[in-house]
């Protein structure tokens, strides 16, 4: 059985071209020319860049309790096919994964599925109801060895208990990531509040409601001298204050979506609820700040977000559809029409913001995220730049199909994702039946 | 829709010149007198868009041979699109006025006016819209140009001519009120021009 | 033209076309027999999933007037209530055989869903979505300001229109700031800065805070908007502080209706708050045209009917932007 992948001729970090030879789970060579014997399947680079596989720090893989939306299977296949090994699932499911038990368990299937590594993400509050602690510690200490922690979906509003999240998970070295969302300023509101919103007649969730979050967060967090990531960053306010906190020295990190990279709030204007996302899309002044921010580091990394729901929490009026948009399958091709595509990054600095950071603020960078060094361990993907395609939400490996890229032409796609020297994905396709790494 | 009709390669005969427009009235309105013996208790409707300047041109010529006669006291406009029975097989049609003289319609004689007289369909709505405005004691009907292919069993009583044509033709009537002359003109199926 | 989901979808030529169709629908209600044999054998379903007896009755008489068939359907006591969805209703009333769907609904954007989702293939008329849009409402308003101040006849070039109250929530101030001015009128929007969205600055309308500035500015109509009293509780918003400041400062008593022009008339959609927005003078007084609002509803939601339905293009599916009126 072949366990041995000569990657010819591929860029790392599209850099100068060489060969990768990838045995036993790990970067076995590197250079110019490498033999390949019998045992050795030789993959043509030409044109492709090799990066180190990419790391999400939010995904809702929606197992336990929401099956009919995604599996941890479906989802973490999803996760393969767009170049991720690592994927850190949110604690918003049912039951809530507030327990080591829940923890356990989600971590437990990613590892039975196989596809990528499965991190669970601990919620910060007992039922995400924002008002006491959870069992931070037990959820630390589990199989799951749980660093991230977040009530994602919802915000921490109280500040009494953000300040004491974040001082209690410097006791393991855990980071808490706020979903910045002041909650009376955004009471049923249903999109962006500005001119479009206006318009529509939807109820609107104002800029400041995130920014004024983010701003207390960074100030308590200088205070009690802990970590903070702020997730799914939107708006230019919230940019500005990111920008503000680091110059200041609080160890802040800061996450965009690919959506929020991609698309504004005109696109709320057909009501189709696809585009009903939290934060909402806004406007494309935000979208500018977001990318500028993401190239010039203010922001950290690209977390999906990807938040898969069954058709009928679509098929619907905007009020009643829920928020959320899948990711995983179309991330890297966003990031490289938004940003690489644009002359903005490097592949270097998409490895940077979707790999090497994300994998360093979950605290699994002794895996994941790492150099493309021989000894290190074969967590990569091979990207062809040059591809071209339309999205099919139905062709995606994910359960759901709310993809607001749907019939959208995207560049790039992945070719071939290894884990831990394993592939996981060939010819951009899942490599089905568990193979020996 | 300018009063050139002969569209290139196309052939549009002119049937009736503005002389013969006319004549054709003046007659009709002797007709009218003559059938009614007189104008008493008549009211002239025409039907939009072009039975509307015919119908006043028939009063005015009424007015002008029967003393006591106004015009503009005896005519008025009746408005049949939404009495068709093929509102639905073409695009929407425009509404136009229905307007009747200030003594009704009860009791009168109603002369209707039409420029074309060809499937009936358009008398049959107009007859019912008729109904809905009140009850004549007799109604006429007075038309330009009668060409044939009757598909309800609706004669006019007055006809300015007879104008034998195929259904592949089309018959245009063109009047200075709405097309800036008179003229009715022939179109064969090359010079149809849709 | 295929549906009416907003005031936005008419051009100037289009909205003067349903205002003149309902000046010959009004002609034919103030008959013996008002009803025509114009839409004999269509269905028109009224979707209710909001409560408005006004609204619905206004379109059920329009539908009848030209013998449609109607179908009331309303949400309360249906299956609705029982989770049903919208797009389940809809489908099962299309298999009903509806020609057309009018949709009142809480939801902003619900009946362009209906229309563009792929759900149902009719033409669909917004009856009022959440906060969105209430086209034939505007039209009425342009209708009635039409017959008082320009005649009857053409647009509404040169007027000036000033609507005063919750524009916030009001889907009547946006269907009417779109409508009137693209039929030439200047609209002044006049509210408290918490009851004004945010984004109104894009608007083509002026905005005041301040109802006396906009009395002395001489309008041509002053509409009137309902404010619901939940509004000024905090658990509905605390949007102002008390219904007899807000009567004070917004609205329209005995002094600001002798301050107006002689010719100025004065609208209201209703239910008319009386005490509140309106005093019972204004609303009683002889400049007030709200019953007559209601009157050319009927004949407005006729014309809309008849130019949305009676044609071929009703029928026949094809594509929607390349459907014109007339």
């Amino acid at each position: 059985m072949s366990v041995r992948y000569l990657l010819r001729n591929v860029a790392p970090l599209g850099g100068d071209r060489t060969d990768v030879l990838v045995a036993d789970g790990l970067v076995a060579a590197i250079g110019a020319g490498l033999p390949a014997d019998d045992e050795t399947t030789v993959i043509d680079g030409t044109g492709l860049v090799l990066l180190p596989g990419l790391v999400d720090l939010h995904t809702h893989l929606r197992e336990p309790g929401r099956e009919d939306a995604e599996t941890v299977e479906t989802g973490t296949r999803a996760a393969a096919l767009g170049g991720y090994t690592a994927v850190h699932a949110m604690a918003n499911t049912s039951p809530v994964a507030d327990t080591a038990g829940v923890v356990e368990q989600v971590w437990r299937l990613g590892r039975d599925a196989g596809w990528v590594d499965v991190y669970p993400v601990g919620a910060v509050t007992v039922g995400l109801g924002g008002e006491r602690l959870a069992e931070l510690g037990a959820m630390a200490a589990s199989a799951a060895r749980v660093r991230v922690f977040s009530d994602d979906g919802r915000c921490v509003a109280d500040p009494v208990v953000m300040r004491r999240a974040l001082e209690y998970v410097k006791a393991f070295d855990g980071v808490v990531a706020q979903h910045a969302q002041e909650p009376r300023l955004t009471e049923n509101a249903q999109m962006h509040e500005g001119v479009v919103s206006a318009e529509l007649g939807l109820a609107g969730w104002p800029a400041v409601a995130e920014e004024a979050i983010v701003a207390r967060d960074v100030l308590l967090a200088e205070h009690v001298g802990s970590r903070l990531h702020v997730l799914h960053v939107s708006t230019a306010g919230s940019v500005e204050i990111v920008r503000w906190a680091k110059a200041r020295g609080i160890a802040v990190t800061a996450e965009v979506t690919p959506h929020h990279l991609f698309l504004t709030d005109e696109s709320a204007r057909g009501y189709d609820p696809v585009y009903k996302v939290n934060p909402p899309l806004r406007t494309a002044d935000d979208v500018e700040a977001v990318r500028a921010a993401l190239a010039d580091g203010t922001i950290d990394t690209v977390g999906t977000d990807h938040a898969p729901h069954p058709a009928e929490d679509k098929d619907c009026e905007w009020a009643a559809a829920a928020f959320g948009m899948t990711g995983l399958e179309t991330a890297l091709s966003v990031v490289q029409a938004t940003m690489v595509d644009a002359g903005r990054m490097t592949w270097a600095d998409v490895a940077r913001v979707m790999s090497v950071t994300p994998a360093r603020i979950g605290r699994v960078d002794d895996a994941h995220g790492r150099p493309i060094a021989v000894g290190e361990p074969a967590n990569l993907v091979l990207v062809d730049p040059g591809a071209r395609r339309v999205v099919d939400p139905r062709a995606q490996a994910t359960k759901s199909v709310n993809s607001p890229y749907r019939g959208t032409e995207l560049p790039g796609a992945v070719v071939a994702t290894f884990l831990r020297g394993r592939p996981t994905v060939l010819d951009g396709a899942l490599v089905e039946g568990k193979v020996l790494a | 829709m300018g009063p050139d009709m002969r569209a290139p390669g196309g052939e549009a005969a002119e049937v009736l010149g503005p002389a013969d427009i006319g004549r054709a009235l003046v007659r009709i309105a002797h007709e009218i007198l003559e059938r009614n013996r007189g104008a008493d208790g008549l009211v002239v409707l025409g039907i939009p868009t072009r039975g509307l300047p015919l119908a006043n041109r028939l009063a005015a010529n009424l007015a002008a041979v029967e003393p006591g006669v106004e015009a503009e006291q005896i005519t008025g406009s009746l408005d049949v699109t939404m009495y068709r029975d093929d509102l639905a097989h073409h695009p929407t049609r425009t509404i136009g006025a229905t307007h009747v003289p200030p003594d009704g319609i009860d009791g009168k004689v109603v002369v209707l006016v039409d420029d074309v007289l060809y499937s009936g369909r358009t008398i049959r709505a107009a007859l019912d819209a008729l109904n809905d405005l009140g009850r004549p004691r007799a109604v006429q009907l007075a038309v330009l140009v009668d060409r044939g292919h009757r598909e309800l069993p609706i004669r006019a009583d007055f006809v300015g001519k007879n104008l034998p044509t195929a259904s592949t033709e089309r018959v245009r009537v063109l009047l200075a009120e709405t097309d800036g002359r008179d003229g009715v003109l022939i179109e064969g199926p090359t010079g149809a021009g849709r | 033209m295929r549906h009416l989901l907003s005031a936005k979808d008419l051009s100037h030529d289009e909205a003067v076309l349903v205002l003149d169709t309902a000046a010959q629908m009004a002609a034919t209600q103030a008959r013996e027999i008002k009803k025509l044999p114009t839409l004999r054998g269509r269905t028109v379903v009224n979707l209710f999933f909001e409560d408005s007896t006004r609204t619905r009755i206004s379109f059920e008489t329009a539908a009848k007037r030209l013998s449609a068939d109607v179908l009331n359907f309303s949400a309360k006591g249906s299956s609705v209530s029982k989770g049903e969805s919208l797009k389940d209703t809809a489908q099962t009333l299309q298999a009903m055989g509806a020609d057309a769907v009018v949709v009142r609904h809480q939801s902003s954007g619900a009946p362009h869903r209906l229309a563009h989702a792929g759900w149902i293939d009719c033409p669909v008329i917004n009856a009022g979505d959440g906060t969105h849009q209430h086209p034939t409402q505007s039209l009425l308003d342009a209708f009635t300001i039409r017959r008082h101040l320009a005649g009857g006849a053409g647009d509404l070039a040169g007027l000036h229109v000033t609507i005063v109250g919750d524009v916030l929530h009001s889907r009547v101030a946006r269907s009417n700031v779109e409508l009137l001015t693209t039929l030439g009128a200047r609209v002044t929007l006049v509210a408290p800065p918490t009851l004004l969205p945010v984004g109104v600055e894009s608007w083509p309308a002026t905005t005041s805070y301040h109802l006396d500035d906009a009395v002395a500015d001489r309008p041509d109509a002053v509409m009137m908007l309902r404010v619901q009293r939940e509004r000024m509780s905090s658990a509905g918003g605390g949007f102002f502080p008390s219904g007899l400041e807000y009567s004070r400062l917004y609205g329209l008593d005995q002094r600001r209706l002798d301050a107006l022009p002689d010719h100025t008339i004065v609208m209201h959609p209703g239910p008319m708050n009386r005490g509140l927005e309106i005093s019972a003078a204004a609303a009683d007084s002889p400049r007030s045209v709200v019953v007559e609002q209601v009157a050319n509803g009927v004949a407005v939601r006729m014309a809309v009917l008849y130019l949305l339905l009676a044609g071929a293009q009703a029928t026949a599916p094809a594509d929607d932007e390349t459907r014109v009126l007339a």
